[in-house]
Order: structure tokens, then C-alpha cells, then sequence
């Protein structure tokens, strides 16, 4: 019988192979429909008023005007539980939402809406001012903090933090909802397939069963999509009231404002060091703020949770903008950034190099090893020895250049996960499952796992994936998918083969448990000439398919995902001191990754997540005008994104062999994101001498720290 | 954005005459990568919007006794293509591939990027061209970070975004415009004016007229551009710098500093003209021209950074000139 573990390297055909994403042709040639392009029959589209103003009441809407303009067919106000209009927190809260036949009539009838407002007030947009704490302290002790100062030859001492930032996806939130026959049908932009219906079911006035959730493609989530949303709500209740389908995507400034946000964190870090690089104390006030929501103190300190004697406090601060959402890898990019360049300062401090400094305290670390064989590997990746300067001695002239690195750790674990793989007597192959793939290529990872599972090729298995009739896996956040996918493919693969082997058994006069499934075929264990093709082997099955349904927590108890993994990035920067631009040359991103389902699109996360990366070290971040709570840059002009000139030359490198495989599959889309700010931040320091404290690390922060820095 | 009626008219007479006297109620199309956002922004409502797709007489590049004629609805594309514009003006060339994005410049015109409307965020967000609430001006107190450092102490306090007017002043540029009244001639240095009332535009243009060309005399200038740009890609420069002059190895003369992105118009820094002008072009006279440049700046709570940007700038633009 085929066991469950996974096989080893010399087993593996796909896995771990470097494979195109399936999607690839359908998204390039633009026949892959995402939610945006879904169209139907008499459709109608809705917009959302939102509210001008961050504080306010609101006493009325009149919408009359809007009603009478041919093409308006339906109209939305938002009301609490009570039944009254939302008391208005921000800038950009949604009023109403008015659905017409065209996108035209809609936007113009949303000019006609007449909303009156009482208690309009003065908004709190300052997330960086310690002074305007409200809620509880969070901290954190360990050992003896100040006995540790005591013992320091030299305490560093700085202010981090970084600004707010959204999660700016390519293609905004929203849906496409129809009624049909008593039942809903939507096609959302979503993170959560299986999971959505239970949010439309009040809109609705329908149970979960008789919502038809579908999304094959997705432009983005990075955990802002994991539920239905207001807009959800929306466009549903306004397809039931019209009778007619009804699409609600949100504009490129709603999306800002109202689609999730990763909450700033700011404060500061005291670090006690000895001479040696032996550190003795850390003690960290920090305050951020998620929006009105509550705020989360970042784990600190991050990665290096062995130091001996540490104090931390965290609190936050109210402000008048959109929610807080999970932000790819939650509070560690935060964490890594404040910790990492702490520590970095720390080794400036004793005149250390941060590579050495850095690796002399790794066994504070969860992960000393693996860890210091990745900074090996980026150091080499990157020529530290050949290119690392101490802190701002560097050759004269306006060009400077420097590196800075940063180590980071995620769960990654495998998610609930079931999956059903049919085998036909035709030899042809199914597994289906109710996940999703935002672009990571959940798709191209079960058919890999299904394929090796059955000794086929690639293309010889089909994935059906992206509805919620489809056996439920869990929504995409945590990095949580491909364990979660590959685990319940592997099981429900595995079992359907043995089901198969038995059926084959007393054809080929061997024991199921001696057979195998190779190369096309299914032959004795080592040995092709007792055998026959997989689909003679598929033909014996008659007219019954096979079907097994297999989940994450597999049938047989195998542990085939695991928790738990570290990285490292370096960079490469120069910056031009005259005018405060930060050009990054190279940045090197080293990550273990468990076992490698795909080279290629795990390589291609990491390439992803490091532009990500880039961007909000460089560029992203919410404007807000500080008088109304306006976002005053909720477009892709003034938000910036890094685009391909501005990234250098990005080298992953993914750490392989049996000490890193054999421990089972590991999702890494958190850890490619989360160590770049820190990384480039401590290039920054490294190149001109001087901490500049805030991300995103623009022209002015530069400039501004340079002149308080006294740069030569 | 609203319902307006659409015209294509065949030539610049036609276009005139269907253009009202007053803003707002006609725009005119080019290359359309300004006016389709201020239309979807609600920005601006016109009644009718008059395309000069058709009028084809304003499109193409032409030598003309000792001038470089420039058709307004001449791409960007086009500018930076013309064998004559590389030879002799790479101000220009500097100034218009920095815009960074190959679709603005193969949908971009020249005249449009000359009469594009500010890229203020509070003007953007619907805060108008002061940038006021309730009355009460935002910018001064707000985040001011890509305003003005010249020519802010009244209400306008947005930046002119133009990429090719600091390098077309500098040339002693001179615009041709089409009104009902027929046609006429002004300079690239007087074309530009700062808003008055929110119903202003930033340029003398009137409502009812047509840009249609430019026209830059070929008298063998030195000259270049710098901007300071965040992003490599599409982006706005925080400052500009084009200068030209005359260096014939000995010293310089007939200088022009023209400075963008910093005040509501190009910004023509006089003093630093003068300052470079009858002197070799060395480090010295690089350093008191552009310490010239920056004298009288008057930045806002949050761009001060753009006054040590801007002395970078014009050096570097004198830099790239004498190269």
C-alpha cells in the first residue's frame, strides 16, 4: 500500500521540482475571469456614498433625488442593529449605496444623495504622539531588566517605528450577487471561499447552503479579504430588492479607505551590551494605533525572545481612519523592523560588525542553526565581507552605499484542509477542493502533490478548486494554504490509490502493499516489468470510480505539515545624501521553507513578498489631512509603489536538503514580507552614518535625519 | 463623472468656436491622461469636451528659420523621439522621459503636459485649488510635504506640475495660442500665472482659447534638466531644475534657471541666472548659483527637505548642461 509520509527525494518526481503555475496562460492571455469581470444578464452596478466627514452623526439621508434619475433602481442605507444611521468614525465610512444600470447613472445619482449631519467633529489623526494613549498597558517582563543595564558596558538607545500602510490590492474588494430560484449566487473577491457564505446568510435571508460561493481568481488579499464585508451585504441586499444581479466592486480610493489597514507602531528601544556583543537588557515603550480599533503590541522582543532580562510595554492610540486587517504576517514586519534595528544599533554601539553581533546572539533565538546558516548564505549571496563598512565610514562624495540584515519567523502550519480525489476508469484524475488561490499558486501545488501521489504527470490531473460545494478548506491567511492543500491532497490521493492497488492486485498477482504507482504506471515496488499503465490499471475498475476524501489532519494520523520556520534578508543600498533618495542595489532573501512543493512558485513568493517589502520600506504610506481626516493620497499616484526600476536586483535562495524537507510542508507567503523594512532601514543606518527612525525611509526622513545626524 | 456632450472638430477654428468663455463649461482633449481623471474625479463637469484628435495640423515637429516648431498635440513620445530635440534641447528630453511611464508618453501631448492642472492632493480630493474647509485653508497647518517653498504666501500653495515649461522658459520658448479673436503669440516665462480665485486657472490661457503649438529658438544653448524623484517609474518630481545658457568654453551667459515643482508656476530664479552669468562655469559659481536658487525660498511646516533638494537640482542641471 502507498503510504501517506511524504516520499523521499529520490521519490519525487514533481515535488520540489521547478513547475509553471497552472494559471499561468489563462491570467496572461486574460481569459482567467475574476470577480471584476463577471457579468450578468440584466445586470446592475452599485456604488457606495461615503461619508466627507471623520466625526459625525448622521440625522438624515434623502436620496428622492437620486431614486427619480432614470437608470437608479435600487437604494441602500446603512443602519446600525438598532435601526438608527452609524455614529461616523472616519473619513470615508459608508452611508448609502444606490445600484443603476450603468456605472455612470450610478456615480451621478450618488451626487444627488443629500445626507445631513449633526455633531460633526474634530478627528485624531496623530497615531505618533505618546501623549494621546488611551486604552490599556500591555507589557512584558523577564528576568531582571535593570540588574542587566547594570551589567552593560554600553546602552543604545533609539526611537523606530513604522507608518500606517493598506494592503493596496491589485484588484479592489467586492462582488458580482445574483438571485436565482430562491438561491444566491456570488462570485466575491475572497481569501475565505468556503468560509464566505456564512456572511451573506442574514443579507441574504437565505442559510449558508443556499449561498454558491465561487472565486477562481484572485488579484491580492494579504489578509484583508478574508470575510464578506459590508460591500457584501450590500450589493446582496440590493440584488434582492431589484430582482436583478448586482455588482459591487470598490473604487481605488474606497479601497483605501474603507478595505483594511496594517496599524503603524512607533516607540522606543533601550538595548544594554557588553563589549563582546553579549546583550544584558532590552527595555521598549511602544505605541501605534489601529485605527479606532485596539492595538496590538508587536511581539517583542521578535525572534530574539531568549534575552535574558527584557521589559516591554505597548499601548495604543486611537485614530480616526479605517479599520485595522491583518496585514501580511501580522505585527511581524513591526516586530522585526523595531527589534532588528535595536539590535543593529546596539552593534554599532561596541563598534561590532552586525553580521557578527548578529550571530553571536542567535542562541537567544529558537532557531540558532538554521539561522546562522541562511546569514551565511545571504552574506555570501550578497559579498559581505567584500562590501561591509562600519556604520557611515564609507568613501566621501554623495553616493553612499551600505548593507543591513534582518531575521525573522512564522508559524506557517497547514490550515484545515479536505479534499476528494476522484479516479475514473478512463485514468482521468480530479482532486477538489474548497480553497482558493490568491495568486500563490494553491492550484499548481495540488496538482503537484496529487500527481507525485499518483506517479503521473502534471498535466495528466485536474484541480477544481475556488467553490464552496466543493469539500470546505480554510481561508487563506497565516500562510496557512499549501500545508493545509498538500496535506488533504496527499491523504485523499493516497487512499484512493490504495483503493486502486486493490482493485490491481490480483490482475498482476502481487499484493497491494507491494505495488506502487511510477512513471505512469503501476508496477511491483522497484519493478517496472511487473506491471501495467495507469490506464489499464484505471480500466479495471468497470463502471465505479474511486472517490476518497482526504483532510489535513490526515486518515492515518501522519503529520505531513509542520509550524515554525526562519529567514533572513540582507541589503545592499546607496543612498544619495544630498538628496535623501534610497536606491536598493540588491537584497538578498533566505528562507527556510520546510518541504518545497514548487521551486518556482515558492521562489516567485519570495520575490513578491520582497517587493512588497521594498515598497512599504521605501514608499507606503496613509496620508491623512490632520484638520478633516481626509486621506489625502488614496490613489496609486501618491501612494507609492515600488515598481520594477526601483526594486534592484532581488536573489532568493530557499534552503534545501533533508534537514529542512523532511520536516513536512510549510506556508511562506508571511515570512518573504516581513524582514525587508529592518533590513533596508539598517542598510540606510550603515550607509550614512545615522539612524533614520521611521519607515517608509523617504527623501525627507533621509534628509531630515541626515542634518540632525551631522553627516560629513 | 457627469454626462457632457463630445466634439471632434477638423480644425483649430472650429474647436474655438465651440469652446465657452467661461471655465468648466468646455474642456479640451488631447492625450486625455489629465482631463479623464479630473472628469472621473468629478473635478471638473464640463457641458462639452472638444477632442483635437481630428485637428491634425497640430500634431508633428518642424524646423522653421532658426526655430523648432512643436504642434501642441505632438505626444511626448514624438518630442523625445525627434532627432532635432535630442541635438538641441535635452532639457526637454530629460524633463519628459523622467514622467517615467511609456503610456503617459505615448498618450501624453506636449501642450498637455504644459496645461496639466496641479497634482495637490488636497486640490485632488476635492478641497479645490486653496485647499480650504469650511473657509478655512488646510495646507499651511496640513501635510504640505510636495507644496510650494515659492511664491506660497498667498492662497495658492499647490506646485505647477508641468515637466516641459522650466526647460521651454529656460529656451526663451514662445507659445502660440488661437482665439476667437484669432491668433497670438506669448512667452513661455509669461504664459503662467498664479490663481487668483478657485475659478482661475494656473496659465493666462483663456477659456475660449486653443494652445497650438510651441515654438523654441535653435541659438545653440547649453542646456539640461534634474529632477528629484522618488520612484524610477511614474512619479512627480519633489523638485525640478532646467537651465540653459550660453558657454562657448570661456564664461557663461545669457543664463535662465527655471525651477519646478516648487511654487505655483515655473519658477524662474533670478537671482541664480544672474549669479552664473559672466562667470567660468567651475565648482565656485555652481555653488553660489544654486545657494542663489534657494535664497528666498519660503518653505511650509513639512517641505523644508525641498529647499536642500532644489540646491542639488540646479547644480545638476548646470552639470548635465555642460556635459
Amino acid at each position: 500500500m502507498a503510504k501517506l509520509a511524504w516520499p523521499g527525494p529520490d521519490r519525487r518526481k514533481n515535488i520540489g521540482a521547478r513547475i509553471s503555475r497552472l494559471d499561468g496562460p489563462e491570467k496572461t492571455t486574460g481569459t482567467a475571469k475574476y470577480s471584476y469581470d463577471m457579468n450578468r444578464e440584466g445586470m446592475l452596478y452599485a456604488k457606495l456614498y461615503q461619508s466627507p466627514h471623520a466625526i459625525a452623526k448622521v440625522t438624515a439621508v434623502d436620496t428622492s433625488e437620486a431614486e427619480a434619475m432614470p437608470g437608479v433602481k435600487g437604494v441602500y442605507i446603512e443602519k446600525d442593529r438598532r435601526g438608527e444611521f452609524p455614529n461616523i468614525t472616519y473619513a470615508g465610512d459608508i452611508i448609502c449605496a444606490i445600484a443603476a444600470t450603468s456605472e455612470e447613472i450610478a456615480d451621478e445619482a450618488l451626487t444627488k444623495v443629500k445626507v445631513s449631519y449633526s455633531d460633526i467633529g474634530s478627528p485624531q489623526m496623530n497615531d505618533n504622539d505618546p501623549s494621546l494613549i488611551s486604552g490599556r498597558d500591555q507589557s512584558k517582563e523577564q528576568g531582571d531588566p535593570d540588574a542587566g543595564f547594570g551589567e552593560a558596558d554600553a546602552v543604545s538607545e533609539g526611537t523606530y517605528g513604522l507608518a500606517c500602510i493598506t494592503h493596496a490590492c491589485l484588484e479592489s474588494h467586492g462582488q458580482m450577487a445574483e438571485f436565482k430560484d430562491g438561491e444566491l449566487y456570488v462570485w466575491p473577491s475572497t481569501q475565505n471561499v468556503s468560509g464566505y457564505a456564512g456572511g451573506l446568510a442574514r443579507a441574504a435571508e437565505l442559510s449558508a447552503d443556499k449561498i454558491h460561493v465561487e472565486c477562481q481568481y484572485m488579484g491580492g488579499g494579504f489578509g484583508s479579504k478574508f470575510g464578506a464585508d459590508k460591500w457584501g451585504s450590500i450589493s446582496t441586499i440590493l440584488s434582492k430588492q431589484t430582482a436583478k444581479p448586482v455588482k459591487l466592486m470598490l473604487e481605488r480610493d474606497q479601497e483605501h479607505k474603507v478595505a483594511g489597514h496594517r496599524p503603524s507602531a512607533f516607540g522606543t528601544v533601550k538595548i544594554g551590551v557588553k563589549k563582546d556583543g553579549t546583550i544584558t537588557a532590552w527595555d521598549s515603550d511602544i505605541w501605534g494605533s489601529g485605527g479606532m480599533g485596539n492595538f496590538r503590541m508587536p511581539p517583542l522582543p521578535y525572534v530574539f525572545t531568549g534575552l535574558p532580562n527584557y521589559r516591554t510595554l505597548g499601548r495604543g492610540i486611537k485614530v480616526n481612519r479605517g479599520a485595522a486587517r491583518a496585514w501580511r504576517g501580522p505585527n511581524h514586519p513591526q516586530a522585526a523592523l523595531i527589534t532588528m534595528c535595536a539590535l543593529d544599533d546596539a552593534a554599532h554601539a561596541i563598534g561590532m560588525d552586525s553580521l557578527s553581533f548578529f550571530k553571536k546572539n542567535l542562541h537567544l533565538t529558537d532557531r540558532p542553526e538554521v539561522y546562522a546558516e541562511e546569514l551565511d548564505k545571504a552574506a555570501e549571496m550578497i559579498d559581505w565581507k567584500g562590501k561591509w563598512h562600519p556604520r557611515g565610514e564609507n568613501t566621501g562624495g554623495s553616493m553612499r552605499s551600505g548593507l543591513g540584515l534582518s531575521i525573522h519567523t512564522w508559524g506557517g502550519g497547514g490550515g484545515q484542509s479536505d479534499c476528494a480525489v476522484t479516479i475514473n476508469p478512463d485514468g482521468s484524475v480530479v482532486g477538489r477542493t474548497g480553497t482558493q488561490d490568491l495568486g500563490t499558486g494553491t492550484r499548481t501545488v495540488q496538482a503537484i502533490v496529487l500527481s507525485d501521489t499518483l506517479g503521473l504527470p502534471v498535466d495528466k490531473v485536474r484541480i477544481e478548486i475556488g467553490k464552496n460545494s466543493l469539500p470546505a478548506s480554510g481561508a487563506s491567511g497565516g500562510s496557512t494554504t499549501v500545508g493545509g492543500v498538500s496535506s488533504s491532497t496527499r491523504d485523499a490521493a493516497t487512499q484512493a490509490l490504495n483503493a486502486l492497488l486493490e482493485k490491481v492486485a490480483p490482475d498482476l498477482g502481487v499484493e497491494a502493499d507491494k505495488l506502487e504507482a511510477w512513471d505512469g504506471r503501476i508496477q511491483e515496488i522497484g519493478n517496472p516489468s511487473k506491471g501495467m499503465s495507469w490506464e489499464q490499471a484505471c480500466s479495471l475498475l468497470g463502471g465505479m470510480a474511486i472517490t476518497k476524501q482526504g483532510s489535513k489532519d490526515t486518515s492515518d494520523g501522519t503529520i505531513l505539515t509542520v509550524s515554525g520556520v526562519g529567514g533572513v534578508g540582507i541589503a545592499d543600498v546607496t543612498v544619495d545624501i544630498e538628496t535623501g533618495m534610497v536606491t536598493i542595489n540588491e537584497y538578498a532573501a533566505v528562507q527556510d521553507c520546510g518541504l518545497i512543493i514548487d521551486e518556482k512558485t515558492c521562489e516567485s513568493q519570495l520575490y513578491g513578498g520582497t517587493i512588497m517589502g521594498i515598497t512599504y520600506a521605501l514608499y507606503e504610506e496613509t496620508v491623512y489631512d490632520p484638520a478633516t481626516g481626509a486621506m489625502l493620497n488614496p490613489d496609486f499616484e501618491f501612494y507609492k509603489i515600488a515598481g520594477l526600476a526601483d526594486v534592484g536586483k532581488i536573489k532568493v535562495h530557499l534552503m534545501r536538503g533533508p534537514k529542512y524537507e523532511d520536516r513536512g510542508v510549510v506556508g511562506i507567503g508571511e515570512p518573504a514580507v516581513i524582514s525587508q523594512g529592518a533590513a533596508i532601514a539598517n542598510a540606510v543606518a550603515n550607509a550614512i552614518g545615522v539612524r533614520v527612525p521611521e519607515l517608509p525611509l523617504t527623501p525627507d526622513r533621509v534628509l531630515d535625519a541626515i542634518s540632525k545626524g551631522g553627516v560629513a | 463623472m457627469n454626462a457632457f456632450e463630445y466634439a471632434s472638430p477638423t480644425s483649430v477654428d472650429d474647436a474655438v468656436s465651440l469652446l465657452s468663455d467661461s471655465w468648466g463649461e468646455t474642456e479640451v482633449l488631447a492625450g486625455g491622461t489629465d482631463l479623464l481623471t479630473l472628469l472621473k474625479q468629478g473635478l471638473t463637469a464640463p457641458r462639452l469636451v472638444v477632442s483635437l484628435s481630428n485637428v491634425k495640423q497640430l500634431s508633428g515637429i518642424s524646423k522653421k528659420g532658426g526655430s523648432l516648431e512643436i504642434g501642441a498635440t505632438t505626444t511626448l513620445s514624438e518630442l523625445v523621439a525627434n532627432a532635432d530635440v535630442q541635438e538641441h534641447f535635452p532639457a526637454l528630453v530629460t524633463a519628459a522621459n523622467n514622467i517615467g511611464s511609456t503610456q503617459i508618453l505615448n498618450a501624453g501631448t506636449v501642450g498637455g503636459d504644459l496645461l496639466q492642472r496641479p497634482r495637490c492632493w488636497y486640490f485632488r480630493n476635492g478641497f479645490g485649488l486653496f485647499g480650504t474647509h469650511d473657509g478655512e485653508p488646510l495646507v499651511p497647518t496640513g501635510d504640505n510635504r510636495y507644496h510650494a517653498i515659492f511664491g506660497n504666501s498667498g492662497a495658492a500653495k499647490f506646485v505647477n506640475a508641468s515637466s516641459l515649461a522650466p526647460g521651454l522658459i529656460a529656451l526663451g520658448a514662445t507659445l502660440s495660442v488661437q482665439g476667437p479673436g484669432g491668433a497670438r503669440e506669448v512667452k513661455a516665462s509669461e504664459f503662467y500665472s498664479t490663481p487668483k480665485s478657485e475659478n482661475d486657472r494656473e496659465y493666462t490661457l483663456k477659456p475660449n482659447e486653443v494652445l497650438t503649438g510651441v515654438s523654441i529658438p535653435m541659438q545653440g544653448l547649453r542646456n539640461g534638466t534634474y529632477e528629484v524623484r522618488q520612484r524610477r517609474g511614474l512619479d512627480w518630481p519633489m523638485v525640478a531644475a532646467s537651465v540653459a545658457f550660453e558657454h562657448g568654453g570661456g564664461t557663461v551667459s545669457d543664463a535662465r534657471i527655471v525651477l519646478g515643482h516648487v511654487a505655483p508656476v515655473p519658477w524662474f530664479a533670478e537671482k541664480a541666472s544672474k549669479e552664473l552669468g559672466g562667470k567660468q562655469p567651475n565648482d565656485a559659481a555652481l555653488k553660489s548659483a544654486s545657494e542663489a536658487a534657494v535664497a528666498d525660498a519660503t518653505p511650509l511646516s513639512r517641505n523644508g527637505y525641498k529647499v536642500q533638494q532644489l540646491r542639488v537640482a540646479v547644480r545638476r542641471a548646470i552639470e548635465a548642461a555642460l556635459a
